[in-house]
């Protein structure tokens, strides 16, 4: 079993604090869902864990299996096990999506790293990545299980991609890289119901015993395809309140006013 | 990503290349160093050349001398026309042995994966590519159809009629100063005939001809493609060209018949101290199709603007250029097309990538003459800057004569996003070979012009270039 361990973390941007004390702990086969407002600071914890430069940690830290991961770049963070699926993913034209995820799956398998021969020479450039065809068989295989169209597998990554085409893509990652932990922010956001219900399954598909979720969002009704272990309520840059699912059904209820009008004073005080 | 070590090793091919990494060959025949009428006859002596070429070479030596060094465009100042030899005529043997060729280079050629019988020529190990295997049967083929490939020199001698009718015709020795100077002292280069009808399917590649005299400097390239008949020209390669010397300036002369096509594809990658100056130009008649994709990866200066002239109805020119600045280099690239007919079209592509301080201008005219009416142009030319310190400027030019037309022009500058580079190291993927695999997207639209082997290399090329550069 890793742990993910988020300990009294405060972040900023600019001078300004977003993240101001947070504290949670994530197993692997957990589901952790971490609701609240628009503007709570919600994404940037997801991006501080993933290692966004624009942010500053300026007290506590985030451990996984006991180490701390903050002075790892983003991409070591990956290789060990991090997965961030974006609200928003990043169009780069001209790169495909599968020479994308050959290229990124290389690397978090390991297969970059090693030398092509004895004398320890990198060799011709992109002869270390993992051998073609059983790449392309790997990941026609995850694409027809994860709903995602194979001629996306030529399409420029996310340039030109429908919002719902964007997070089957983040998924497709996710199920490609097979990470120890993911935090899918607003995987569900922007999606009508079809959409949502592909994600949802694309998450339940993955939601292994070997694998931890933080599932950012705003809305209650991913809840519905998706069961968290755990909801927490989030609130200018803090966790206010952690439950089981009936936190969820009672923000559902009680709406974001609510929450403001309890731990607003609180916050402020 | 490159380990530490490789860094070090590829600094080290850095610093080689700087310095060009060339070899002592022993020329059995040289002209002393600079420029005059006694050197012009020397060359043609050796070359045994018709009169009539010794007195074109004359006359360009004239406009050479008469002309100045252009004024705008690239910095030229450091030329010293005085310290260039002009004419070394190589000998098929070649002093250098591998073993001698230093460890760093090899790895670079390890890393762009540079076929084994490739390296010894860039190396300076072989006077002659050894591809004679190849080349020989592929001849038979075209010498079937009647199509002529040969290095210039041959050509003169061989087709001298052929030479005669067309040499000079589409770039005049009075051009520009350095097609004046090419004019004077050319040597090798290619000479290809396509006759009527005949289409070339496998492209020609100046390699397969790949000698010291087509490695030249001063190499003149002129391509026949009568009416109806279609070829691929690639020149050039992605493996940085060790050059001896300090000034490259070719002409290109291609006429392309009616209803006929041509696509001239160069890849270049001269060593940071070449100053590469060269003139491309192409006429197209009625119908015809002129395709020029021109890649400009190394050289401490490049001025190259391939034209198109389309001269007849309905004619089509496309330029699509790519252009890659870095520490020291400046990129002065483009294109010119020229609507002489109505019903013309033309597209112009440019993308340049500036880093380290480099400098990538694009340069380029579009002229729609009196008559041409009902023509389409459109241009699109896009820069990619990698740090705040490299530059990029645009010199359009249009020059529109005629009412009905239609003209479109595009141009953007971008930097690597912050975005896009934390999204993809979200994945895995170190910081340079995501700035890599972002520069090798924006490039995408071009490269993938290229025939399978250089698109390959480009991109291995461009990860080549970007390792170590960022953080």
């Amino acid at each position: 079993m890793s742990v993910l361990e988020i300990r009294n973390l405060h972040a900023a941007v600019e001078d300004r604090e977003i993240l101001k004390g947070v504290n949670l702990t994530l197993r692997t086969g957990e589901i952790h869902a971490l609701m609240g407002p628009n503007g709570s600071g919600k994404s940037t914890l997801a991006y501080v864990i993933a290692g966004h430069p624009h942010y500053e940690v300026t007290e506590g830290d985030i451990l996984l299996d006991g180490e701390s991961i903050l002075d790892l770049e983003p991409d070591e963070r990956c290789k060990k096990g991090i997965f961030l699926a974006f609200q928003y993913p990043v169009a780069v034209p001209g790169v495909s999506v599968a020479n994308f995820l050959r290229t990124a799956v290389s690397n978090v398998r390991g297969y970059t790293s090693r030398p092509v021969d004895a004398e320890g020479r990198s060799g011709v450039i992109g002869s270390n990545l993992m051998p073609m065809r059983e790449f392309r068989k790997e990941l026609n295989e995850k694409m027809k299980e994860f709903n995602v169209d194979p001629s996306f597998a030529r399409r420029y990554l996310n340039d030109g991609f429908s919002g719902g085409e964007k997070k089957r893509t983040e998924v497709l990652q996710m199920a490609m890289l097979q990470p120890k932990f993911a935090i899918l922010d607003e995987s569900d956001s922007g999606l009508d119901i079809d959409a949502l219900r592909v994600v949802a399954d694309g998450i339940n598909k993955l939601a292994t015993p070997d694998r931890g979720f933080l599932l950012i969002t705003h809305y209650q009704r991913i809840l519905n395809y998706v069961k968290p272990h755990y909801v927490s309520i989030f609130y200018d840059g803090r966790i206010v309140m952690t439950g089981g699912p009936e936190v969820a059904h009672m923000l559902e209820e009680k709406g974001y006013s609510w929450v403001e009008r309890e731990f607003g004073e609180a916050v402020t005080a | 990503m490159a380990t530490h070590a490789d860094r070090e090793a590829l600094k080290g091919v850095k610093e080689e290349y700087e310095y060009g990494f060339h070899d002592e060959i022993e020329p059995v025949f040289k002209t002393e160093r600079g420029l005059s009428h006694d050197v012009i006859d020397k060359i043609s002596d050796q070359k045994n050349e018709p009169q009539w070429m010794r007195e074109f070479r004359h006359q360009a030596l004239d406009i050479f001398f008469s002309k100045p060094l252009p004024t705008w465009g690239a910095d030229l100042s450091g030329i010293n026309f005085d310290e260039i030899v002009y004419y070394v005529r190589p000998t098929e043997k070649q002093g250098r042995s591998w073993d001698e060729v230093p460890e760093s280079i090899k790895r670079t050629f390890d890393r762009l994966g540079i076929p084994e019988a490739e390296r010894k020529f860039l190396a300076g190990v072989g006077a002659q590519y050894d591809s004679e295997v190849i080349y020989h049967s592929l001849r038979e083929e075209w010498e079937r159809q009647g199509v002529i490939f040969l290095d210039m020199d041959s050509g003169l001698r061989e087709h001298e009629d052929i030479v005669r009718e067309y040499f000079a015709t589409v770039i005049p020795a009075a051009d520009n100063k350095f097609a004046a100077l090419n004019s004077a002292v050319w040597s090798g280069g290619s000479f290809v005939y396509v006759p009527k009808g005949v289409h070339v399917d496998i492209p020609l590649q100046a390699y397969f001809r790949i000698n010291a005299e087509n490695m030249g400097q001063f190499e003149r390239t002129l391509i026949i493609v009568e009416e109806g008949a279609s070829v691929h020209y690639v020149e050039g390669c992605t493996a940085p060209i060790y050059s001896s010397n300090s000034l490259h300036s070719a002409v290109v002369e291609i006429i392309v018949k009616k209803n006929a096509r041509c696509r001239y594809t160069t890849i270049q990658n001269w060593s940071t101290d070449v100053y590469n100056l060269v003139t491309k130009r192409a006429v197209a008649y009625e119908g015809a199709t002129m395709e020029w994709i021109d890649g400009n990866l190394g050289s401490k200066v490049t001025m190259k603007y391939p034209a198109v002239y389309m001269m007849g109805p309905k004619a089509h020119g496309e330029i699509l250029s790519i252009a890659f600045a870095g520490r020291g280099q400046h990129q002065d690239a483009g294109g010119k097309v020229i609507h002489a007919a109505p019903y013309t079209s033309s597209k112009i592509v440019s993308k340049s990538i500036s880093k380290d301080g480099g400098r990538a201008s694009y340069r380029g005219l579009l002229r729609v003459a009196k008559g041409a009416h009902h023509s389409k142009s459109n241009v699109v030319c896009d820069a990619l800057l990698l740090d705040e310190y490299s530059r990029s400027d645009t010199y359009p030019y249009i020059e529109i004569e005629e009412e009905q037309v239609s003209v479109g022009h595009e141009a953007s500058v971008s930097k690597i996003g912050e975005e896009q580079l934390f999204y993809l190291m979200s994945r895995g993927i170190g910081e340079d070979e995501a700035a890599a695999m972002i520069v090798g997207g924006f490039i995408e639209p071009l490269v993938k012009e290229l025939p399978m082997e250089y698109a390959v290399e480009m991109n291995r090329l461009i990860q080549l270039q970007m390792e170590g550069t960022i953080g």
